[in-house]
């Protein structure tokens, strides 16, 4: 339809076929209060080009993707459309230049009609013609194959099918730029396939599909070009034919630098007692990981690794019940168990250090001291309260014994820089004694010297027989900790891998796909 | 299979509206067989209009603040400065009935504008904003004037008493004389806001953008639909409707007092809400508002006709409103309201900053 292409003669007199940039983002830089979201980023997008934008989580892909939807303003950088200088100042001025986007979080409204969603926001008249918007929307469903009807609220419709109706109507809207976020994380195969198509055909047509997703072969099948962010920076842009997908996922993730020669791994202990400390068998969760079976003996420090949305971090959760469980068996020593909330996880000897620590791990108005004993007040009750003397001891003991930098008992938390304030949220789970600890991204954002300390502190503690489960997105630090990494993959474990000699390479294979 | 059907075709607004329809219609037909000699007279049923006027056009303009997932509570004060000021200017001398139509409106609009602006642009929360509105409104309504002013004006009494009289529905009373029905003009003016405003939010741009805009808002502004302008208008049309409101009132009882209104911002909010709106926004129905307000005011009049206590008017009212709420949360819930979370799976949490890695 609009496809346009522009000869260029090189110096050598060849005749050479260029598909224009669309799109074309440089230097572009955004920055939150305490965030460096994205730091001199660019993108240029060809018109029939699919281009798979990637990185891991935190990388700012969706942030790239909202400030070139107007949603976020940009600190810096340049925008072009087609060649000229755009300044989108919201995600109507993106929408009437012509940039369909379909974001992550589907972005329709619940109490309105298919139909409803499909054109409000786009309308030029002051009333509404319901009919004939029932009328172009049942011809479009019917087009694109949607199982939905107009009149039908889209509360009622499945999440696929929301998808789809969000797909459907950035369509409709015969845009020259068509983003798509994570588009098919709630698709079939079926519905994967159809949607593929769809984007084939929209390519031909010469619009500019910019994709995220996460599942990586997916990537390979429907992607021209693929860009890369890392950490909120441009890691490179490659064509999709010449990177292997091994060096995608070892470009998505980055290498850890810190030198740790020091800390050595222990080897997988002998089982004690006849029966591991933990263990789960067929366990899921209502946050969408697929039933595992898992178990960890005493003194063992173990890992779950993966990408992204592989589910590393809903499988510890499980295990806490932190999530709702759905279905599986617990056996701690051997014995059945029940963990259908924290609590009980908690009175049987778990501890568990959530991965967002300003969310969900530290109350930031409490002080040092009442941070450290929450979870042993919990287990006690808090119709018994500890005295301020027992309170005060339980704080020093730790203070000192993790080496917590803060001014007094009595500071509040939020005060203390992020390393400290982990540390404290470990203090606060060994002060229970636990038997069994899960710790969900324990390094992340802390300086270096703090990573060593508290991966140190883990292989101390599997010393004194508490079993570990340790998660990190930096695998490198997996392999120094964890004598038995268990890989996960599109929420189901896919490879579990131990041994001495382990290395990326051999994790990176896994999570690619490789296999054995 | 029937079922599935009815759960797709008929949307939540319709739905809550239904069930206060059917609700009011139960409780009129029960006063009707209970208390036959009062509540079988067209003029009791038309005198909650005539009566309660004010209070409906009130319920109008908080239902459109609801939708759009927000809240008003400063419009039975703006109501009653507004009486006061009418009052004032009608006596003065200069005054003339257009002249205080205006100022009226004038007044309503302007709080309208000032709270919407505040609210829509400034992002600060609507509940504290108008509840400051309250207090200003308040004040100045004191200042202006302390003690009540009967307007005296000529031309506005004869628009006070006037009243159209229908005589085919009047009713003979015990003596056996005939009284013809009487429909006083804010019955008209209500009627026809309720029917203007239905269609505005069925029919126009700005109503549907209302609607998405209460339902999600971060949604509405990805879909492209200027949220903040659609929040500012629906406080500007609510203010305006404050101001019509405070017309009608002074129209029905001839006089500015301090106590005018008062009160009426939580009868408005309780009306609203038995007629389907809800207080998360994105769902109700312009003409379930006033009839979950006449049913608060059928309760009052049931509770009058018994000739109980009128604490019980509240307590009733507060009961009532209790179970419309249970029943509203009961019916969603059994709808799957689930679908009203977040469409995505927690796991797939934002990818920016702050999301959880898995």
């Amino acid at each position: 339809m609009r496809r346009t292409a522009i000869i260029v003669y090189t110096a050598s007199g060849e005749k050479q076929l260029q598909t224009p940039n669309v799109l074309e983002m440089r230097g572009i830089c955004k920055s939150f209060p305490g965030v460096r979201a994205l730091h001199d980023v660019s993108f240029t997008l060809r018109s029939g080009e699919v281009h798979a934008l990637m990185g891991e989580n935190g990388a700012g892909k969706s942030t790239l993707i909202k400030v070139m939807t107007g949603v976020y303003e940009k600190d810096s950088g340049q925008i072009t459309v087609e060649g000229k200088a755009m300044h989108f100042r919201s995600p109507q001025d993106a929408q009437a230049f012509g940039v369909g986007t379909v974001y992550q979080e589907i972005s329709l409204c619940h109490n309105l009609t298919v139909a409803e969603n499909m054109f409000i926001g786009r309308g030029r008249y002051a009333f509404v013609d319901w009919k004939g918007m029932r009328e172009k929307t049942a011809r479009l469903l019917d087009s694109l194959g949607i199982p939905a009807r107009p009149t039908q609220q889209l509360s009622s419709c499945s999440l696929a099918v929301q998808q789809m109706i969000a797909i459907a109507r950035a369509i409709d809207m015969d845009c020259r730029i068509l983003i798509l976020d994570e588009p098919t994380s709630s698709l079939d195969e079926d519905e994967v396939r159809k949607l593929f198509s769809l984007m084939r055909e929209l390519k031909s047509r010469g619009v500019g599909i910019v994709f995220v997703t996460h599942f990586l072969d997916q990537v390979y099948e429907i992607s021209d070009r693929i860009t890369v962010l890392r950490n909120g920076e441009f890691i490179g842009d490659y064509d999709a034919s010449s990177l292997p997908q091994l060096e995608l996922v070892s470009k998505m993730m980055g290498k850890a630098l810190d030198d740790v020669s020091q800390i050595k791994k222990r080897e997988v202990p002998a089982l004690e007692g006849g029966a591991p400390v933990f263990e789960a068998q067929g366990l899921s969760s209502a946050a969408g990981v697929r039933p595992f079976d898992f178990a960890i003996r005493k003194g063992e420090v173990n890992g779950f690794t993966g990408l992204l949305g592989s589910g590393r971090s809903e499988s510890v959760r499980a295990i806490y019940a932190a999530d709702k469980v759905t279905g599986g068996e617990i056996k701690v020593h051997g014995r059945k168990a029940r963990i259908g909330e924290p609590i009980q996880a908690m009175k049987l000897g778990i501890g568990y250090l959530p991965e967002d620590r300003k969310g969900d791990g530290i109350i930031a108005e409490l002080s040092v001291r009442d941070n450290i004993i929450l979870a042993l007040q919990v287990m006690k009750g808090f119709f018994k309260p500890f005295s301020r003397k027992e309170a005060e001891s339980f704080a020093d003991e730790y203070i000192e014994r993790l080496n917590i930098k803060t001014a007094s008992t009595s500071t509040p938390i939020k005060s203390l820089s992020g390393g400290n304030q982990q540390k404290v949220i470990l203090a606060r789970w060994l002060l229970t004694h636990p038997e069994y600890l899960i710790l969900d991204e324990p390094t992340r954002g802390i300086d270096v010297g703090t990573k060593v300390e508290i991966q140190k502190l883990v292989l101390k503690l599997a010393e004194e027989g508490v079993s570990v489960t340790f998660i990190s997105s930096e695998i490198e630090e997996m392999l120094r900790t964890c004598s038995r990494l268990i890989v996960m993959k599109d929420r189901a474990i896919v490879g579990e891998l131990s041994g001495e000699s382990l290395t990326e390479r051999d994790v990176l294979h896994v999570i690619a796909g490789g296999g054995e | 299979m029937n079922t599935i059907k009815r759960k797709e075709t008929i949307s939540n607004s319709n739905l809550l509206f239904a069930i206060a329809a059917v609700i009011f219609a139960l409780m009129y037909g029960f006063a009707v067989l209970r208390y036959p000699r009062s509540f079988l007279q067209y003029q009791t049923f038309f005198d909650l209009f005539n009566l309660n006027a004010p209070l409906i056009i009130l319920t109008l303009g908080l239902s459109i603040v609801m939708i759009g997932g927000g809240i008003d509570i400063s419009v039975g004060a703006v109501t009653g400065l507004v009486t006061m000021c009418c009052a004032v200017f009608l006596e003065s001398g200069r005054g003339s009935v257009g002249g205080s139509m205006l100022l009226a409106l004038g007044i309503g609009l302007a709080f309208g504008l000032l709270q919407g602006f505040l609210i829509a642009y400034l992002e600060i929360q609507p509940f504290i904003i108008t509840l400051a509105g309250m207090f200003l409104a308040n004040g100045l309504l004191t200042t202006i004037h302390k003690d009540p002013l009967n307007v005296t004006m000529a031309e506005f009494v004869r628009l006070r008493d006037y009243s159209m009289v229908v005589p085919w529905l009047g009713t003979t009373n015990r003596l056996g004389n005939f009284i013809p029905l009487e429909v006083k003009p804010g019955t008209f003016v209500a009627a026809l806001l309720i029917a203007a405003l239905a269609v505005l939010m069925h029919w126009s741009r700005f109503g549907r953008n209302l609607y998405a805009v209460g339902g999600n808002s971060q949604s509405s502004l990805m879909l492209g639909i200027n949220v903040r302008r659609t929040k500012f208008s629906s406080y500007a049309l609510c203010g305006l409707l404050s101001g019509v409101a405070g017309f009608v009132f002074i129209m029905t009882t001839g006089a500015g007092n301090v106590g005018n209104a008062s009160g009426f911002e939580m009868k408005a909010i309780a009306g609203s809400i038995i007629g389907g709106t809800m207080l998360s926004g994105g769902v109700g129905n312009l003409i379930g508002s006033p009839v979950g307000a006449l049913t608060l005011l059928t309760i009052n009049e049931l509770i009058r006709a018994a000739g109980v206590n009128s604490n019980f008017q509240a307590i009733v009212s507060g009961l009532l409103l209790c179970v419309f709420i249970v029943l509203q949360s009961l019916v969603m819930w059994l709808r799957g309201a689930g679908g009203f979370k977040l469409a995505l799976p927690a796991w797939l949490a934002p990818g920016g900053k702050g999301g959880r890695a898995g």
